[in-house]
């Protein structure tokens, strides 16, 4: 079996999977029973200042959308920070850490944008022995108003500042959790580099409205007759935050930052393929609040084997995808491939036929005893077909060899070349 | 001049040459990969699942099925192999009807479980097909354990100790390993040779000697076993069978269920073993279910299987009786022999009626005769050739939780051993849990 070892930003953990700062980890009962459960390590639910805690709605705080089966894709929510004293926090954390040495618990905090609140804190909340910092500049709801959370994340120059507090206030790693609410990442992860972070986690949880009451005419979750948006997590988020993982991994600036992937993490493959594009471990909220905290079982077996699988240390796979993410315009428009329907496969329900007819590109036939086949000479290969097929791997993509003819264009397949040269672009620089 | 169903008396052949391989075929077809995932997301990965709680060997179901929803059915393997090293066997052959799918919360809900043993086929048949043994032994202990009985409670007992590190040697009065799973299980359950395949597999812990043709009450002696060894298990299942107490039932043509079965399943050519034109079985639990079945599927053209009590009572599960129907077989209840007919061999069955009068079982004085050239007792196995000294309860070696004997060094489990139905995975269930009990026991001091 494969070493899970990890060590993030210098925080070691027996394997790569956290709990994410949220319910699940809101108190001491929970967070033992998850360390009991295997996980290795945990973002204690954040904290806020001292007096009297903040309040929650008493109404419901989640509304979820659903894939077939009712299988939650997404959920959302308006809770905010732990509403349960600092003190008592405080207690459970310092009781839990001592008892479990060898995982991570590192400590969310929120508390007001000056540096007064920031720098007594922080020194307080290292006496429970945590092993850092993750500074929640994310929550969406509630506490943005009161100009903490997203009010801060949402801001560059706060988030260098704040950060900078609290490195001054402490020798404990700092890592900065960022929000998906804004238009484009690398400005936060920039600041909180700047600042002085030690990692960034990324994503909190994006504003939504999940349903709406056809009856009553409010968003939900509804408290009284009336909604707020929420944040959004879940399966649903994860393509949102990978991408803005990978935007920060290859971005030559903070390329060398700790990425923590935060955002719909389910099973071994969604903490992989975070992992591969570059972040550093994987922090989890949502598959835990609807499976429990065995899940994480399933996680630690799959990883390590596809770790020997690869035979491939678990640090390898770090990054190892963040090379291959590249700008649009310098992929090869010489790669010519075709759409082929594996007929033993096929269940003939039409769906590719459909979707390639009514929408695309009509390069899909339908005979009158219902076999489908690909017209490679209509099939610009945008693989709408592969992603409708009910049928997994009944639809693949067949790669053009070099020097064969597509039949669409009548063109010989060539040599690598993009739309930086291509003669359609007004901008190309010439060949010579 | 080839045979048909009905070419009268005993004969083998009543079926084209070519059938057999398809009539003798696995009942449930491995599910193909697609099929499996499809499978597998049905499961709700319920908290404490009732399905674990259901299974003898408490796999852990919600997480091997996540593990074959991730794509990783080799860890699902794992999973399941570590509470049930004979998983692929119990796959096959579990009444999941009356275990683990009995209670799933889908067949609750819609009357459609998710299909654990197909799934759990799935995964093993995978690891299993790769040649990959994913246990290791423990460093040898130098300790020394005799396993009379090379069942499936025989061989759990025997790959736990092995994997701890202890030295085992495993004996058996039969040829081969694999008990029932050898000789009893019904031939379209597993075939291919599967049972044979599983022990090889499980045999690459290491550790273990088979000694096979031994016989406790023969050429071993409890007394002998003891002195030489530091621990003995006994998994000897029920080598007995009960009679019927009918008259004539010594006729020619009238035989016992379990050795039918067992000479089908060494049988090499299927289509040289006799069968009878008119076959009846008596008895109402699983054997007499795969006795009526295969002789079925032989080509005999009527066979009737006749319980003496109603059908609620029977014990083979109603799954098990509706598949005895679809394939032919007739079932009657509430009748019991009282006489078989024949000059030599047995010609025909007389059965009374009965009716159960506050639990007791009394004929009503009317009777009916079946046709037969062949009869099948299936009334039950006994335990046989126990050592005195053992202490025996209803039948049964008297066994605490963990599998101890009255006897001092001694374990049993299985079905010679009280606690738990008769299944092959409960046999596995009570051999992991004596040889734990025997390792800490060895390990003491
Ligand atoms: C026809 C039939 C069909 C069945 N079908 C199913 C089914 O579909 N599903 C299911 O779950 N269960 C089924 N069962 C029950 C299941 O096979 C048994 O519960 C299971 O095999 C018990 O395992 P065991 O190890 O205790 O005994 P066994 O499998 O009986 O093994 C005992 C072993 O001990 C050996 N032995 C016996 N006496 C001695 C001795 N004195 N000295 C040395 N060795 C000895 C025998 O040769 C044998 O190899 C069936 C049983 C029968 C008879
Ligand atoms: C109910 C709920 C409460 C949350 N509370 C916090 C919080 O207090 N602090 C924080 O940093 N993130 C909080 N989050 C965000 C999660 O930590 C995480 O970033 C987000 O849910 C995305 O991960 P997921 O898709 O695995 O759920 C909360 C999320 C949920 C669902
Ligand atoms: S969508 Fe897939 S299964 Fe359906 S017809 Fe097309 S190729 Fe066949
Ligand atoms: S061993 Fe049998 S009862 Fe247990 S889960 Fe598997 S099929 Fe079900
Ligand atoms: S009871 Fe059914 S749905 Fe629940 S875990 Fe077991 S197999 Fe899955």
């Amino acid at each position: 079996m494969a070493d899970l070892t990890s060590t993030f930003c210098g925080i070691k953990s027996p394997n790569p999977f956290w709990l994410a700062s949220a319910p699940p980890t809101d108190k001491e009962y929970n967070v033992r029973r998850a360390f009991e459960a295997g996980w290795g390590g945990v973002v204690w639910k954040t904290l806020g200042e001292e007096g009297p805690p903040v309040v929650n709605v008493n109404g419901p705080r989640y509304g979820a959308i659903y894939g077939a089966d009712r299988r939650l894709l997404g959920l959302n929510n308006i809770e905010l920070i732990t509403d349960r004293p600092l003190e008592v926090n405080l207690e459970e954390m310092t009781r839990v850490k001592k008892d479990y040495p060898d995982r991570a618990l590192i400590a969310s905090v929120m508390v007001p944008c000056d540096a007064e609140s920031w720098k007594s804190i922080i020194p307080r909340i290292a006496e429970t022995g945590c092993d850092g910092f993750e500074l929640n500049f994310g929550c969406p709801h509630g506490m943005a108003e009161r100009g903490m959370g997203a009010a801060v994340g949402q801001v560059p120059e706060y988030i260098e500042m704040v950060t900078r507090w609290c490195k001054e206030a402490t020798d404990l790693p700092v890592i900065v959790k960022l929000t998906p609410n804004i238009t484009n990442i690398l400005a936060p992860a920039e600041a909180a580099l700047r600042g002085g972070a030690d990692a960034v986690s990324l994503i909190n949880t994006i504003n939504s409205i999940a349903t709406v009451n056809l009856d009553l005419f409010a968003p939900e979750p509804m408290i009284d007759g009336k909604g707020t948006h929420g944040g959004y997590c879940g399966p649903a988020v994860k393509p949102i935050a990978m991408n803005m993982v990978a935007e920060i991994a290859r971005n030559p600036e903070t390329a060398n930052l700790p990425i923590s992937g935060i955002g719909g993490v389910t099973t071994w493959r969604d903490a992989a393929e975070f992992m591969a594009l570059g972040a550093g471990n994987v922090q989890v909220c949502t598959a835990a609040m609807t499976y429990g905290f065995k899940i994480v079982q399933e996680m630690i077996s799959g990883l390590s084997q596809y770790l020997d699988e690869k035979d491939m240390a678990l640090s390898e796979l770090v990054g190892k995808a963040t090379p291959n993410v590249t700008d649009w315009q310098y992929l090869n428009l010489n790669h010519v491939t075709k759409a082929e329907i594996s007929q033993d496969d096929c269940i003939k329900c039409g769906r590719c036929y459909a979707a390639c007819e009514d929408t695309s590109h009509q390069a899909i036939e339908m005979s009158a005893d219902r076999t489908f086949t690909v017209k490679d000479e209509e099939c610009v290969a945008c693989n709408l077909c592969v992603n409708v097929c009910p049928i997994e791997g009944c639809i693949t993509m067949k790669t053009l060899e070099k020097g064969e003819v597509d039949p669409r264009t009548g063109e010989t397949v060539g040599d690598y070349a993009n739309w930086t040269t291509h003669p359609n672009n007004v901008a190309a620089c010439s060949a010579e | 001049m080839s045979n048909t169903p009905l070419t009268p008396g005993i004969t083998a052949g009543r079926l084209p040459e070519e059938s057999y391989a398809a009539q003798f075929s696995d009942l449930h077809p491995v599910l193909d990969e697609h099929e499996a995932l499809v499978a597998a997301d049905r499961c709700y990965f319920c908290h404490d699942a009732p399905c674990m709680t259901a299974c003898p060997t408490s796999i852990d179901v919600p997480l091997f099925i996540r593990q074959i929803m991730t794509g990783t059915p080799e860890a699902a393997a794992k999973t399941i192999l570590e509470q049930n090293i004979l998983g692929g066997m119990c796959a096959r052959v579990c009444p999941t009807e009356t275990l683990c799918e009995e209670v799933c919360v889908r067949e609750v809900a819609e009357g459609k479980p998710v299909e654990i043993g197909r799934l759990q086929r799935y995964a093993t048949d995978i690891l299993m097909e790769k040649g990959e043994h994913p246990f290791t032994r423990a460093e040898p202990t130098g300790k020394t354990v005799a396993v009379v009985g090379a069942g499936p409670a025989g061989l759990s007992a025997a790959h736990r100790l092995a994997m701890y590190g202890h030295d085992v040697v495993m004996f058996d009065a039969r040829p081969k390993s694999g008990g029932l799973n050898e000789y009893g299980i019904a031939s379209y359950k597993a075939p291919d040779g599967f049972a044979q395949k599983e022990v090889d597999w499980l045999m690459q812990i290491g550790g273990i000697t088979v000694v096979n043709g031994k016989k406790l009450g023969a050429e071993l002696s409890l007394e002998g076993l003891k002195s030489e060894y530091d621990a003995v298990f006994l998994a000897i299942g029920l080598a007995g069978v009960n009679a019927l107490r009918a008259e004539g039932e010594d006729k020619g043509g009238v035989l016992d269920a379990v050795d039918f079965i067992s000479e089908l399943r060494q049988a090499e050519d299927l289509s040289k073993l006799p069968v009878g034109r008119n076959v009846v079985v008596i008895g109402g639990g699983m054997t007499a279910v795969d006795a009526a079945v295969q002789a079925k599927l032989l080509g005999a053209q009527n066979v009737s299987m006749v319980y003496r009590r109603g059908r609620a009572r029977m014990s083979a599960s109603e799954y098990e009786q509706d598949l005895a129907a679809s394939k032919g077989v007739q079932i009657f209840y509430n009748a019991a022999p009282v006489a078989v007919y024949g000059n030599g061999s047995v010609t025909e069955v007389e059965f009374e009626y009965t009716a159960e009068d506050g639990g007791t079982l009394k004929g009503t004085g009317e009777t009916f005769r079946l046709p037969a050239d062949q009869v099948f007792k299936a009334i039950g196995q006994t335990l046989d050739g126990v050592p005195d000294e053992v202490e025996i309860t209803g039948g049964k070696i008297a066994v605490d939780a963990v599998g101890r004997t009255s006897v001092s060094g001694i374990w049993a489990g299985g079905d010679c051993a009280t606690g738990g139905e008769d299944l092959t995975v409960t046999a596995v269930a009570e051999g992991r849990d004596a040889a734990e009990d025997i390792h800490a026991k060895l390990m003491e001091g």
